[in-house]
Parts: structure tokens; C-alpha cells; sequence
């Protein structure tokens, strides 16, 4: 077979064999059973995840720690002090550690399903995983806010009178920060983790598609490319992992923030 | 087809916005480590706050492209 006869077959057999760029509907799987999908089983076997870890790690709780407890603890004590007491202060922040603990460990968890093998899917790359978690973060800052300042309506003076403000540029200001910090934090929160847990997915399915596609399609330079997409893959995967760790940081970050901004004493 | 070019055209312009932030945002981290390496741990998160809340406009632009009809 000639060469050139042999790339116009690998040509018509690429697009004949109909490679489909990934899109949304690739997150969009088939029911497992019943109407039952995949990331439903994923975000319960998450909790079970969540709960069966914390459980065994504080089990034998001991003054010299075991492997288990001493991993539990490192990451307890990174949402207590690194996360919880810098961004809540220290006289408040006790009593939000268990949110915050648990919502790390939650979204770490749906996060690193997306690498893990046979998972391979991440929970929050479906955007109704994601505005629940967002809401109980609103709902929460919104009620410590009011449960510091004494009713709704002191909470809601506290987050939209900026301190110092007089007169006529209230009317400005007091709209732009209402907009800002009640309506608009949960919409950037789901988005911000909807956004990258889907667009970094995507991304796996394209070089992982696009290299099988590029392999078999029988043409050697298509093969090089191919190998190239597969390194460039694995590569994304590695930044993948650093992208799950960030975003479950700073969903937890942000929540913690919002909270300690909502009990300040003034602006 | 045309239309399509254009939503391409544009996720790529918005990713330059973006791009530039994250460029400035690490540039000054990396500049007050050099000049008080002491402070690293206190820059490092708010560094990362700040990467994250400009990476997230071009995150919302990828998430329109896609949703917003062609």
C-alpha cells in the first residue's frame, strides 16, 4: 500500500469512525441502574469515604499517633489553624471547624474522583452537585452573620453600609454591595468549582480521545502526534491534581472567609 | 460555522485578561518572598486566593462558551 493512499484511508477512516470532540454531553452518562447515575453512587461512597476515614483515624486516638491518626490530624489541623482561626479569628472559629473539616474532606474526595482509575469522574463537574454545597455555605454565612449582630436587619446593615459612608453615595454604594456580598458569593462559589472541575475533565477526555483517536487512525505521523497527546495528557492529570487540591482549599477558604467577614464586629 | 469561529475567537481573548493577572498576581508573591523570605507561608494563600479569584473569570468564560447557544 503507498503511502499517500495510505493517509487518504486513515483520513476517511478518522472522520468515517466519527471522532466527537467531548463536549457537555460527554459528562451526561447512561443510568447505571435505574435512574440511578454514576455520580449519584460516587457522591454517596464519598461520604462513606468521608466518615469510615475520620472514624478510623480517631478510633485509637493516642498521644503518639499511629500512621492513620497522624494523617487525620495533619489535615484537621490544617483546616483549624490554616484555614478556620486566619480567616474567622480566634475567638469565634471553634465553633464552624466541623463544616469547614467535613466540607474539605468532601470536596477533596469528589474532586480526586476524577483521577482516581475506575471512579474517574468528578462529582462536581455536574453543576447540581455543586449549588447545594454552595447554598449550605450562604445559608451559613448569612445566619452566623445575623446570630453576631442580633437580627437580620443589623446583619444586613453590617454587609451593606461600608463604615465612614454619608450621604447620597450611600444609595450607590448600598445596592453594589448588596449585589456583591449576598447575591453575587454563591453564584462565583458554584461556579469557580463547577467551572474547573469541568473544564479540567473536558481536557482529559480530549487528550485521552483525541490520542486513541490519532493512534489508531493508521497513519505514522497521526501516531507520533497521538503519543505526544497521551504525555500531554498524563501532564494535565499532573496539574489536575494540583487544581483538585486548590479548588477544595479555596471553596473552604472562601466559605471560612465569608463567615468571619459576616461575625466582624465593624467593616 | 462563522458564529463558531467567533465564540473561539473570544474564549481565547478572555483567556488573555486573566493570563495577565495571574502573571502580576505571582510576580509580587515571588518578589515579597525575595525580599522577606520569612513571610512565605502568610503570602502564599492570600497569592493562591488571588490566582484563584482571577482564574475564575476565564473559568465562567470556558463555562458559557459552552452554554450559551451558538
Amino acid at each position: 500500500m503507498s503511502f499517500t493512499a495510505s493517509s487518504a484511508a486513515s483520513l476517511t477512516a478518522a472522520e468515517g469512525s466519527g471522532f466527537h470532540a467531548p463536549g457537555p454531553a460527554s459528562f451526561e452518562l447512561p443510568p447505571v441502574f435505574g435512574d440511578v447515575t454514576k455520580p449519584m453512587i460516587l457522591v454517596v461512597l464519598s461520604a462513606v469515604i468521608v466518615i469510615g476515614f475520620t472514624y478510623l483515624a480517631s478510633r485509637k486516638a493516642a498521644v503518639v499517633p499511629g500512621r492513620l491518626q497522624f494523617a487525620g490530624e495533619t489535615v484537621y489541623g490544617f483546616v483549624r489553624n490554616n484555614i478556620a482561626r486566619d480567616s474567622i479569628g480566634s475567638e469565634h472559629y471553634m465553633k464552624f471547624v466541623p463544616y469547614l473539616f467535613a466540607l474539605f474532606m468532601f470536596l477533596l474526595v469528589n474532586n480526586y474522583y476524577g483521577i482516581i482509575p475506575f471512579f474517574q469522574f468528578p462529582t462536581f463537574g455536574r453543576i447540581g452537585y455543586v449549588v447545594p454545597l454552595a447554598l449550605v455555605s450562604w445559608l451559613l454565612y448569612l445566619g452566623a452573620g445575623m446570630w453576631a449582630h442580633g437580627g437580620p436587619l443589623k446583619y444586613l446593615k453590617h454587609q451593606t453600609v461600608p463604615g465612614g459612608m454619608k450621604g447620597p453615595i450611600l444609595l450607590m454604594l448600598v445596592p453594589l454591595e448588596f449585589l456583591s456580598n449576598i447575591i453575587v458569593r454563591p453564584v462565583t462559589l458554584t461556579l469557580r468549582l463547577f467551572g474547573n472541575m469541568f473544564a479540567g475533565h473536558l481536557l482529559l477526555i480530549l487528550f485521552a480521545t483525541g490520542g486513541a483517536a490519532l493512534l489508531s487512525s493508521g497513519n505514522i505521523f497521526y501516531g507520533g502526534v497521538g503519543i505526544l497527546s497521551f504525555i500531554l495528557g498524563i501532564l494535565i492529570s499532573f496539574l489536575e491534581m494540583l487544581v483538585m487540591f486548590l479548588q477544595a482549599y479555596v471553596f473552604t477558604l472562601l466559605s471560612a472567609m465569608y463567615v468571619g467577614e459576616a461575625i466582624a464586629e465593624h467593616h | 460555522m462563522v458564529d463558531s469561529a467567533f465564540n473561539m475567537i473570544g474564549v481565547g481573548l478572555a483567556a488573555i485578561g486573566p493570563g495577565v493577572g495571574i502573571g502580576l498576581i505571582f510576580a509580587a508573591f515571588i518578589a515579597g518572598v525575595a525580599r522577606q523570605p520569612e513571610a512565605q507561608s502568610r503570602l502564599q494563600s492570600i497569592a493562591i486566593l488571588g490566582f484563584v479569584l482571577a482564574e475564575a473569570l476565564f473559568i465562567i468564560t470556558v463555562a458559557l462558551a459552552f452554554v450559551l447557544p451558538l
